[in-house]
């Protein structure tokens, strides 16, 4: 775990640096990998560019919606790196309307648009659990067994490398698709490979969240399973709906 | 047909079976309880007695019921100069509203008399501790200065920035947050 690292007079987040690399690797992937899937690589890129500036920008909007007066009173904090200052609820909705809007401009076909952007978000979810090694969070109950490892005045587990390894999983399963392999179904369907992901990463969220320690609950439940699980089903029922689709067309 | 059916039992059983793993895992792994010597997002903030710039000892849990603004900083550091000024307004505009701004000086690593010219020229109206044998700060691990922790009325650290100038805006949207009584 290192939070801070420290170059000269300097603090660089850890977090935030692994980030920002894993957001710059996934994206030169995506574009290299974009033809796999019939889309135009350029507009591939261009709509995750244009995703994460209105993803970042709706972002800090919804956050100054929210408290008004105190931007009133700093106009210019509106302008600051901080991050602690974005609301994520208003970040996605922004750039999923933003990106919408392109793709349909850009006259991007929707599912398979959303396979080749599997890569990125594949590659990100990585990132996003190696961020989680560096700073310590999403940690996890405290255990006895003997992967525990010692973080907060208590042996834990390694919930944030259960999450690395989830996710290790999920880009593999999704970046393979073999022959006679189960999954390969999946990858018969436009679209079926982001909804391959959105599963395994439901399930994953399942599966880690049952071992984190700073879960929020929702009377005995615990808040991210029911939100991972309500998207499981959604998943499930979607690629189901367009498998059906496919089955008629070809038969 | 047939990869269908098999897909639609394959979905009935995948979501079931999670559903039966969230209902066993909520009944049979409860959450921790958020405790811990060292100070982190989540956890009870540590509690620590320090002595004021006035010579009182003053501690921590003193203010449990009130959201507290726990600054972390040095005379030295120009970041932390740079936002007393601001810390000094969300105090004015946020104390008889809950939230108590407390500055902790890293004085094992500052000179006294740099610390009490500074906070006398500017202006500085809420707590400023001492931290002398640099304890408060290694519980606190300030990696860097300015470190700044949010702690709510409950005593749950919320948020922990390091560095600075934090914006005004942030600070105060927390306090105003944290008077609202939201965590």
């Amino acid at each position: 775990m290192l939070p801070v690292i420290h170059i000269g007079p300097f603090a660089v987040q850890t977090p935030g640096l692994i980030l920002l690399l894993g957001v710059w690797f996934a994206m030169d992937v995506t574009e290299k990998h974009a033809l796999r899937f019939q889309v135009d690589p350029a507009k591939v890129y261009r709509l995750i560019v244009i995703g994460l500036i209105s993803g970042v920008l709706g972002a800090r909007i919804g956050y100054a919606l929210q408290f008004p007066q105190a931007f009133l009173s700093s106009p210019l904090s509106f302008l600051s790196l901080t991050p602690q200052m974005l609301s994520v609820e208003a970040g996605i909705l922004a750039a999923l309307l933003v990106s919408l809007i392109y793709l349909q401009r850009a006259g991007l076909p929707f599912w398979q648009t959303l396979d080749a952007l599997t890569t990125f978000f594949s590659i990100l979810a990585v990132a996003i659990g190696l961020s989680h090694v560096a700073s310590g969070e999403k940690f996890g109950i405290p255990t006895t067994l003997a992967w525990g490892v010692d973080l907060w005045g208590a042996r834990r587990h390694p919930t944030q490398i259960y999450e690395v390894v989830v996710s290790l999983a999920i880009l593999l399963a999704v970046w393979i698709p073999r022959k006679n392999f189960k999954a390969s179904l999946f990858f018969e369907v436009p679209g079926g490979r982001f909804l391959l992901f959105v599963i395994l990463t439901a399930i994953g969220q399942i599966i880690v969240e049952t071992f984190r320690a700073d879960s929020l609950w929702i009377g005995p439940f615990r808040q991210a399973q029911i939100i991972a699980w309500l998207i499981l089903v959604v998943s499930l029922w979607v690629f189901g709906k367009r498998l059906r689709e496919s089955v008629r067309i070809s038969g | 047909m047939n990869s269908f059916a098999t897909f639609r039992r394959f979905a009935i059983l995948v979501a079931l079976l999670a559903a039966l793993w969230i209902g066993l895992s909520s009944y049979l792994i409860p959450g921790s309880t958020q405790q811990s010597a060292i100070a982190h997002r989540g956890f009870l903030a540590p509690d620590f007695a320090l002595k004021s710039l006035d010579g009182e000892t003053v501690r921590l849990s003193e203010f449990r019921g009130k959201a507290i603004i726990l600054n972390f900083w040095a005379s030295w550091c120009p970041p932390c100069r740079e936002e007393m000024p601001a810390l000094q307004r969300v105090s004015q505009a946020y104390q008889s509203r809950g939230v108590e701004v407390i500055a902790v000086n890293v004085t094992s690593e500052d000179v006294l008399s740099s610390v009490q010219e500074f906070i006398q020229s500017s202006g500085v109206t809420f707590t400023v501790l001492l931290d002398e044998q640099g304890e408060v700060q290694s519980v606190y691990r300030t990696s860097g200065l300015p470190t700044t922790v949010f702690i709510d009325q409950e005593g749950i650290i919320r948020d922990w920035i390091v560095g600075g100038p934090l914006p005004e805006a942030l600070l105060l949207a927390q306090a105003e947050k944290f008077s609202q009584g939201e965590p």
